[in-house]
């Protein structure tokens, strides 16, 4: 029986990094769900178990029945009739399996059915689900929206829609419009109140939008007539159950086909209003972008993980010139080096996920009482971490899954550009996780100010200072030269004091950070399990400091007065 | 709506599907060791049909009845992960060694004391013996009416059932009353898989033999009486101890040859037009394609 949790061991060294008792006490509110609920942990280590046993079921699913869907699906596609999305055959399968095994509503508190698991472990059903089929991880990680509608919903709107997800009701984000993609104050669905049918009712169109169909969307509308800013936008929910919108067509992409990514068409469609006017954009997708993005990294690393399964599989059969392919440095090189990105972005992204699961739980807990000082220090420190790891998190996560779906292609050889393998699809499939959720190059807007205020580096100097023994040493002080060359070059394009200048060096400064942040990461990760990591910390040790050197000597060759060379010119 | 009593029998088997190189000992018997215990597949179709005719009849009971050693207890927690309410194991030194005449017996005796029921589903046969003999001669003991290479339960009305099997070269559909016993195709609906929240509440789900002194978490076994599961000895269950396991199996195993497959002849064909449409023909007259 294939099991992707099993067969992935790295899982279960994440799963198991000293913070997650901490996020379990706080997550389970020091396990007071047993009295009520005969699925509720019991303490730590009965938690621990837990996760463990439900990521065995999500890996025997991704194993037996979505991988194996993932070609099929990929053929066959959505169709749409009559305004109505029906799902290829694989991901209706895929999507009863789900709901059987009960994964829908993972994260969600146990009052409304949900499992109530740490973001860690689902992120880590993310990272498997994603690896067996990446189209399908966006059905089925749409339940995150769920938790928007937890964090800003009043009680009454909890009772009603939470236990529907949980059961298996599938979400969508109504964000993009025709001219508002990266730019979404530019959102123009009209939400206009009814006196009459005493509700909101929303009119306009939407596209791109990821299963567009779903029971339950979550829709960001201009609510305050006349503006034109995100502040006149609002956040809303509409119930498919009470009708007014149709899919108009589904779009026909490159990769992650099985997901149907829906042109919508609101015609008086009745909806509710989520949280308060005006803060939909500006406070609430925020929120919602964040979760996403951090859902992004994970489907990163599963298709990272399975480019590299496949590119191993492939090399290793695959004989040239007398002997298997991967014996040749060549070769080797490129699997070695997909090998460190993929633990390089796993590392961080569990990195990532603990802190937003320490914060959020915080959050909750804010909710039923007032937090002591030190718990609230706790939770600004932590969300802090969160959102300045997130974009790094997303943004090189899916840059590395981009590249090493393509050098998983390059191994197969001629073989890789034909259809009869898997790489292909994985590369189709990796390409959309850079621009969806904010391009890479919206990440690095998101990341710019913690280059430009010190965080980054502050926090490069807390993983320069943690312990480990002799032998990585001098991996330590290869970094260390490299937080050393980070620092210089923020501290010469700073000193520049020319914002355009900053912003066109911004991408390799953010790319610095992160190769350094990730390869004490991944240092600490081979200290502890040296069987696990130790060949991926000196691979990718050697290969981030490349990176830096790379991009130094770029800072360092450029000037404000070169960017005229760069500018688009005007015909 | 009526409520059906189910009982699912379900065998704990030797994974030989998935067969490596030391799954035979040197005698020729199967090295038990060597290949992970699994739940019989058929019998995990079978339990889907349970559990489909438990959402279908609300207040419908499923209960899996095994035979084996302490261990095979999985079993049960399996089905427990996927919906089933409770099971028994039957588990008695008496009881080893048994083969089909003697484990319906035992089977039979067990349900006779689990009591009344409606429908006991099983799988058409273990991939172990593949025999199929223990669910028509349970049905035999019973003295109750047998459907067998079942595929899909169609209808349940308040004494008779509809099913659907599958027959060489097609399937027919028969009606037959109630009690009665059916064993599953594989072909039927695969089963669902083990469900997050079950899992969480029955993964220490023990029975007797499982036990252990100072065991973690032992209270829970008297806070929470749905984790132990019931075991039954030759006495528990008032069998006759002549009847069941070596004492009441008349089959003898004579021998058992290891059969290493190999070709005997071999013949070259070239690429030629002629030498493939010459295969091809023969291939398709020994039915090894088409």
């Amino acid at each position: 029986m294939a099991n992707y949790y099993k067969s992935t061991p790295e899982l279960a060294y994440h799963l198991h990094h000293p913070l997650m008792e901490r996020i379990c006490a706080l997550r389970e509110r020091d396990y007071r769900d047993k009295e009520e609920y005969d699925y509720a942990p019991l303490d730590f280590e009965d938690a621990m178990d837990s996760y463990e046993r439900v990521l065995e079921i999500v890996g025997e699913l991704c194993g037996e029945i979505i991988a194996p869907n993932a070609e099929g699906v990929d053929h066959d596609g959505p169709s749409l009739a009559e305004g109505r999305v029906t799902y290829a055959p694989g991901t209706q399968q895929n999507l009863d399996a789900t709901r059987q095994a009960g994964l829908m509503g993972m994260a969600m508190p146990r009052r409304y059915g949900g499992l109530n698991f740490p973001i860690v472990p689902y992120m880590m059903a993310a990272d498997m689900v994603s690896s067996a089929d990446a189209g399908f991880e966006n059905l089925w990680g749409l339940q995150d929206c769920a938790e928007t509608l937890y964090e800003f919903g009043t009680p009454e709107q909890h009772e009603r829609y939470i236990p529907r997800v949980c059961a298996g009701e599938t979400m969508s984000m109504d964000l993009t419009e025709p001219d508002a993609g990266s730019d979404l104050q530019s959102v123009m669905l009209r939400a206009t109140w009814s006196e009459e049918r005493g509700c909101w009712l929303l009119n306009g169109v939407k596209r791109f939008i990821t299963n567009g169909d779903a029971d339950i969307h979550l829709v960001l509308a201009r609510s305050e007539e006349g503006t034109r800013d995100g502040r006149g936008l609002s956040m809303f929910i509409y119930d498919k159950r009470n009708g007014g919108v149709n899919v108009r067509r589904i779009e026909n992409k490159m990769g992650i086909k099985g997901s149907p990514t829906c042109e919508l068409v609101y015609k008086d469609a009745p909806a509710e209003l989520c949280g308060s006017r005006r803060l939909g954009l500006i406070k609430y997708v925020m929120a919602l972008m964040n979760g996403a993005r951090l859902g992004i990294a994970a489907q990163s690393v599963g298709l990272s993980q399975r480019a590299y399964d496949e590119a191993v599989a492939y090399a290793r059969d695959r004989r040239q010139f007398g002997k298997p392919i991967e014996q040749f440095p060549a070769v080797y090189d490129m699997l070695a080096t997909i090998k460190a990105k993929l633990d390089a972005s796993r590392t961080l992204l569990y990195e990532t996920s603990r802190y937003v699961d320490i914060y959020k739980a915080l959050d909750d807990i804010a909710r039923e009482r007032t937090l002591t000082p030190e718990e609230r220090a706790e939770q600004k420190r932590y969300s802090k971490l969160a959102d300045s790891l997130t974009p790094l998190a997303k943004g090189m996560g899916s840059e590395y899954a981009n590249q090493n779906t393509y050098d998983c292609i390059q191994i197969h050889g001629g073989s890789g550009f034909m259809k009869e393998y898997a790489c292909e699809r994985i590369y189709r499939d990796a390409r959309i996780t850079s621009i969806y959720e904010g391009t890479t190059q919206l990440q690095t807007v998101a990341a710019i100010r913690y280059v430009t205020n010190g965080f980054y580096l502050e926090q490069i100097r807390a993983y320069e200072a943690e312990q480990v023994t002799d032998e990585w040493l001098p991996l330590k002080a290869t970094l260390a030269e490299m937080s050393a060359k980070y620092e210089a070059a923020v501290a010469k394009v700073v000193e520049s004091q020319n914002q355009e200048l900053l912003d066109f060096c911004a991408r390799r400064l953010v790319e610095m950070a992160t190769v350094t942040i990730m390869g004490h990461l991944l240092v600490r990760d081979a200290n502890a399990a040296p069987a696990l990591f130790a060949r991926s910390a000196k691979v990718y040790v050697r290969y981030a400091a490349a990176e830096v050197a790379k991009h130094v000597a770029y800072i360092n060759n450029v000037c404000a007065d070169d960017l005229a060379d760069h500018r688009a010119t005007q015909e | 709506m009526q409520k059906l009593r189910i009982i699912v029998l379900a065998k704990q088997v030797p994974d030989t599907r998935n067969v490596g190189k030391d799954a035979m000992t040197p005698e020729g018997t199967v090295n038990r060791a060597a290949l992970p215990a699994i739940f019989n597949p058929e019998d995990l179709n079978a339990l889907e049909q349970a559990l489909r005719l438990k959402e279908r009849f609300p207040g419908s009971t499923v209960h899996v009845l095994t035979m084996g050693p302490g261990r095979a207890a999985e079993v049960i927690r399996e089905a427990l992960y996927r919906g089933a309410d409770g099971g028994y194991l039957l588990s008695d030194r008496a009881f080893a060694g048994a083969d089909t005449l003697a484990t319906s017996y035992a089977l039979a005796t067990a349900i006779k004391k689990i009591g009344d029921f409606d429908i006991i589903l099983g799988g058409r046969q273990a991939i172990d013996g593949d025999t199929a003999q223990v669910g028509p001669q349970v049905a035999q003991k019973l003295g109750v009416a047998q459907i067998t290479y079942a595929e899909e339960i169609i209808d349940v009305t308040e004494s008779r059932i509809t099913v659907r099997r599958h027959i060489d070269g097609g399937v027919e559909v028969v009606e037959g009353p109630l009690p009665v016993v059916i064993t599953v195709n594989g072909s039927a609906a695969p089963c669902r898989p083990a469900n997050a929240k079950l899992v969480q509440k029955y993964k220490r789900a023990k029975g007797r033999q499982e036990r252990t002194e100072g065991e973690p978490y032992a209270h829970l076994y008297d806070e929470r009486p749905y984790l132990n599961i019931t075991e039954w000895g030759v006495a528990d269950v008032d069998g006759d101890t002549a009847q069941c396991g070596l004492s009441g199996s008349p089959t003898k195993v004579k021998q058992v040859e290891n059969i290493v497959f190999q070709a005997k002849e071999s013949k070259t064909i070239t690429d030629s037009d002629a030498d493939i449409e010459g295969l091809i023909c023969e291939l398709l007259a020994a039915h090894t394609i088409g």
